[in-house]
């Protein structure tokens, strides 16, 4: 990057050809801004407003003193994160009182999206599955053939093809406390063999159930009686309340939209073991939009040691459950140990449903639920003066800027000028059109970095014509004098806006929030400079070295030699300044 | 103009010029004064954080018909803060002031309800907690701290660890002193004014970069010649790219210029002034830097190396020489007094061109490169 030496041909060869190309792309860019309807950049809440969401936390029962200050900041931090991702949306999240916080999503925004996102705990738990049934309805058997139900497969190396030698037929287990046998077992002890040995006993899974003698267990088998899926009501509570090491009840909906109840076991992986979650299409089954999840290493383990143990079981107790925020998701059948480090979650997903699961499983489970208390539109916190007074003065600055440029380079602050302008258009379109595609929102300082970027960028044109002032006062003519200065020129261009590219990269990869907007911005318009001087300013430069008025000097060209103070013979002659004074150093 | 072009084509040939490097001493002193002025500044006044930061109280009011600015000069007035107002769908009015505490909240909304003139019981009162948490502050130090080993990594790459340092160093200045600016006028720091300040971190770097890249072309062969001590070139060079510093920061600060003293002091606005100090004093602070600072600091360190003060010494035998012969090849006298400063070392210091270290590539037979037709070689 630092030194590019060769390619002097590169823009001299066709520089029109240059010219015509990024023209094109700009029409083209333009064109589809107005093709796509978003013709200003979408603004930040501090200039657009937009809309202000409150959420309660909620008590819940059995954590008396969860709402406190620690749990409402993680839930600040992740919700922040969960709706400014890439830092750009400009979105807001801050704590109200002692148990509320308040959500600002600039106009424009899918703010029911937003809700959805922000509202979300988003708990996942990874248990297995003990007894499960179709809910509702003539329901029926405890069935093994719940298979229909199994919407997911858990990962990518799965196959449900192989039994695997140590897992026997023998340990066909009991449906509760054989369950709690096996799960106990399997915290104890994680060599499956051992397992499989101790839970020898034999039985259909569903009808032993009541043979149980432990009471929590007995609790647990009447809750899973009375559960009744098809209800709302009943499915928000299933399960409520419930640690994560103990079992539980759950419903799920399973392929053919039925619902499906469950009695779980304790969770053995949790969405804190989850690195990082990402939406993909599934190309290969007809699944459609999926979730992957890596886990972390330590997570990645205990995924493995738990399918390990859960392959030997039989059905329904070879499978486990997803459950998120208490609803089982999807519930795979495991047939061997998944050792990848990987799971995935299918269902009847869109490409929104599940990019969206996905960035909260990314981001993690909120500490706390919240309900929703108000939602109400607000004003720009900046109003509309504050804009107006800085585009005003912007413009003042700019015209002081043109007519600066137009006094001291004249004809070459053409050149300059029309570059700025590409740059400007370049820059707005850009804005315009990541509105709608990230979420991009300009807030009042990225329009005063922008205002700066203009400095930036027209300190491209001033290293560039003062280096081609300087070949000319060496004595060279207009066109070797571009065709000099612009290796010079260009490297010490790409050197220095490679220190702000490389500023933009790290805090954008680094930060999160604010200063990642601002560092995506940055990143922006110093890509956009380069672009500029590359493709418009050095090709317009040589075009322009081969008329007559640049090319012979004229004098309001900015390139006339005579007032750029060409005297070759005279160099170097004798000083005319007054001599410095010594004494003060 | 023609004077400036003019201006131009004599700093370029060396006619006329101004010591940086040899008055360095006076400058880093007044850098020094600022500098400790701004910490001063800053550790007496304390930055003034805004509500993003610090949190602070909200008071939502019911349905008012009070406009939005009216009662921003309310809530300032009450409670001697910026405050953030905003119009909520249901016509009522949110006002966040920053820096209070329950007690003190009271007594605001009693004001306020006065001011407004609303029921105090229908204004609900509560405090809020920051929206640039800790995570954002902590994740915007670690990756400064990142982006300043790596960009001394890649200067010192692309140039070499000195200069690399030394831009650290104008960098480090700039900020002070722009925060150091932003406690004394009290200005209330908001995400605005943080931008700003990354946006001068940006800029400073970049601005020291583009002068370091001709300092670095100008002493590339620095050891061949016995003419120009490493100080004299580097003077040569800032010189040389006066022209274009003086230009771009004239650009730059025009419109920043325009935001802070139309925008912000005429129409008074309100956060265009914080964002728009800190620009104009970060801009001017890093285009003063780059040249007063960082590149005398260069030839400082340089100076050092035992290579340039071999080559300082030949130089000056070199000139004691020509002096003794009573012929001045090439500049006038001047008394320059370089190793005045420099005390230690015990040359004569009769015949110091002051800041007529051309180019070295101009040491060579003047009528090189003077082939007007001919193809354009590369220089180097």
């Amino acid at each position: 990057m630092a030194a590019p030496k060769k390619g002097r041909q590169g823009t001299q060869g066709r520089p029109g050809r240059t010219l015509a190309l990024i023209l094109i792309a700009i029409v083209a860019l333009t064109g589809g801004m107005f093709a796509s309807g978003h013709t200003t950049p979408r603004l930040g809440i501090d200039l657009a407003g937009g809309t202000s969401i409150t959420l309660q936390a909620k008590n819940e029962p059995g954590q008396k003193n969860a709402i406190n200050k620690t749990n409402m900041d993680t839930a600040v931090d992740i919700m922040n994160r969960r709706v400014n991702g890439l830092g750009v949306s400009e979105a807001e999240v801050q704590t109200q009182g002692s148990s509320n916080i308040i959500v600002n999503i600039p106009k424009g925004t899918n703010s029911k999206q937003a809700r959805e996102q922000v509202g979300t705990t988003a708990k996942l738990y990874f248990r297995p599955v003990l007894t499960t049934e179709v809910s509702g309805g003539a329901a029926a058997s405890p069935s093994p053939s719940a298979t229909g139900s199994s919407s997911a497969s858990p990962s990518a190396d799965s196959g449900k093809e192989s039994e695997k030698a140590t897992s026997s037929s023998s340990p066909t287990s009991s449906a509760t406390s054989q369950g709690r046998a096996v799960t106990d077992a399997l915290k104890a002890d994680p060599t499956p063999s051992k397992t499989t040995g101790e839970s020898s006993a034999s039985a259909s899974p569903s009808a032993s159930a009541s043979e149980s003698v432990d009471p929590a267990t007995a609790k647990l088998q009447a809750e899973y009686t009375a559960l009744d899926c098809s209800k709302k009501t009943a499915r928000a509570k299933a399960g409520d309340g419930v640690k994560a090491s103990d079992p539980t009840v759950a419903c799920g909906q399973n392929s053919q939209g039925q619902w499906q109840k469950y009695i779980l076991g304790p969770a053995e992986v949790e969405g804190t073991d989850v690195d990082k979650a990402s939406a993909v299409f599934d190309t290969q089954g007809a699944a459609g939009w999926k979730v992957t999840m890596d886990f972390t290493g330590k997570g990645g383990k205990k995924f493995a040691s738990i399918t390990g143990k859960l392959a030997q079981n039989q059905s329904p107790q070879n499978q486990f459950a997803i459950v998120l925020d208490g609803e089982v998701v999807s519930d795979p059948y495991v047939s061997q140990a998944l050792t990848g480090g990987t799971a995935e979650i299918s269902g009847s997903f869109d490409q929104q449903e599940s990019e969206d699961l996905a960035n909260m499983l990314s981001y993690g489970a909120l500490p706390l639920t919240f309900t929703e208390a108000s939602v109400t539109t607000v004003t720009a916190a900046l109003g509309g003066e504050q804009l107006e007074a800085g585009l005003i003065a912007g413009a003042i600055g700019l015209a002081l800027v043109i007519i600066y440029l137009v006094l001291y380079y004249r004809g070459l602050s053409l050149i300059a000028i029309a570059s700025l302008l590409v740059s400007a258009v370049m820059t707005y379109v850009i804005m315009s059109l990541l509105g709608p595609t990230i979420g991009f929102a300009l807030n009042l300082p990225a329009v005063c970095g922008a205002i700066v970027a203009i400095g930036i960028t027209a300190d491209s044109f001033i290293v560039f014509f003062e280096r081609i002032r300087d070949e000319i006062r060496e004595g060279r003519s207009m066109r070797p004098a571009v065709e000099r200065a612009w290796p010079r020129a260009r490297r010490t261009i790409l050197v220095s806006d490679f220190v702000s590219f490389l500023a933009a990269a790290v805090l954008f990869v680094v930060t999160v929030g604010k200063v990642q907007g601002f560092a995506f911005t940055l990143g922006l318009t110093t890509l956009l400079d380069v672009v500029v001087v590359f493709t418009f300013t050095k090709p317009l430069m040589t075009l322009l070295a081969r008329r007559k008025f640049f090319g012979e000097g004229h004098s309001w060209s900015g390139l006339d030699p005579k007032r750029l103070g060409v005297q070759p013979p005279l160099r170097r002659t004798r000083r005319v300044s007054a001599p410095v004074d010594t004494k003060e150093a | 103009m023609s004077k400036l072009g003019t201006l131009g084509a004599r700093l370029h040939r060396g006619e006329i010029g101004y010591d940086f490097v040899g008055k360095r001493k006076i400058w880093y002193g007044i850098s020094i004064l600022i500098t400790i002025t701004a910490i001063v500044g800053l550790a007496v006044r304390g930055l003034n954080m805004g509500i993003e930061f610090q949190g602070g109280a909200v008071f939502t009011t019911e349905k008012t018909s009070i406009s939005v600015s009216q009662a921003e000069t309310y809530a300032e007035e009450a409670s001697g803060h910026d405050a953030i107002v905003q119009k909520l769908g249901n016509g009522g009015l949110r006002i966040q002031v920053a820096g209070i505490d329950t007690g003190k909240s009271d007594q605001i909304k009693e004001d306020l309800a006065k001011d407004l003139k609303v029921d105090p019981e229908k204004i609900n009162a509560d405090l809020v907690g920051p929206s640039w948490g800790e995570q954002v502050a902590n994740k915007a130090w670690q990756g400064l701290a990142i982006f300043m080993v790596l960009v001394v990594i890649y200067l010192a790459i692309a140039f070499e660890l000195r200069m690399a340092l030394a831009a650290l160093v104008a960098l480090i200045h700039d900020i002070t002193i722009t925060v150091g600016v932003y406690a004394l006028v009290g200005f209330e720091v908001t995400p605005g004014t943080v931008i700003g300040l990354l946006t001068i971190l940006g800029y400073s770097l970049y601005d020291t970069v583009v002068v370091f890249d001709s300092l670095k072309e100008q002493t590339k062969d620095i050891t061949k010649q016995t003419r120009w001590t490493y100080s004299e070139i580097a003077d040569r060079s800032i010189n040389g790219t006066l022209v274009r510093s003086i230009n771009t920061t004239v650009v730059a600060l025009l419109p920043v210029g325009g935001l802070l003293f139309i925008g912000g002091g005429v129409l008074g606005a309100g956060m265009l002034n914080d964002i728009s100090l800190s620009l104009f004093v970060g801009l001017a602070a890093g285009a003063y830097s780059s040249i007063f600072i960082a590149t005398p600091l260069v030839a400082d360190l340089k100076e050092r190396e035992p290579q340039m003060k071999a080559l300082k010494k030949r130089v000056l035998a070199k000139r004691a020489a020509a002096a003794a012969k009573g012929e001045s090849l090439e500049a006038p006298v001047v008394d320059r007094a370089y190793e005045d400063e420099d005390g230690s070392e015990g040359e004569p210091a009769d015949a110091t061109p002051a800041v007529v270290g051309p180019r070295p590539q101009r040491a060579q037979p003047s009528s090189r490169g003077r082939g007007r037709g001919r193809p354009s070689g590369k220089r180097r």
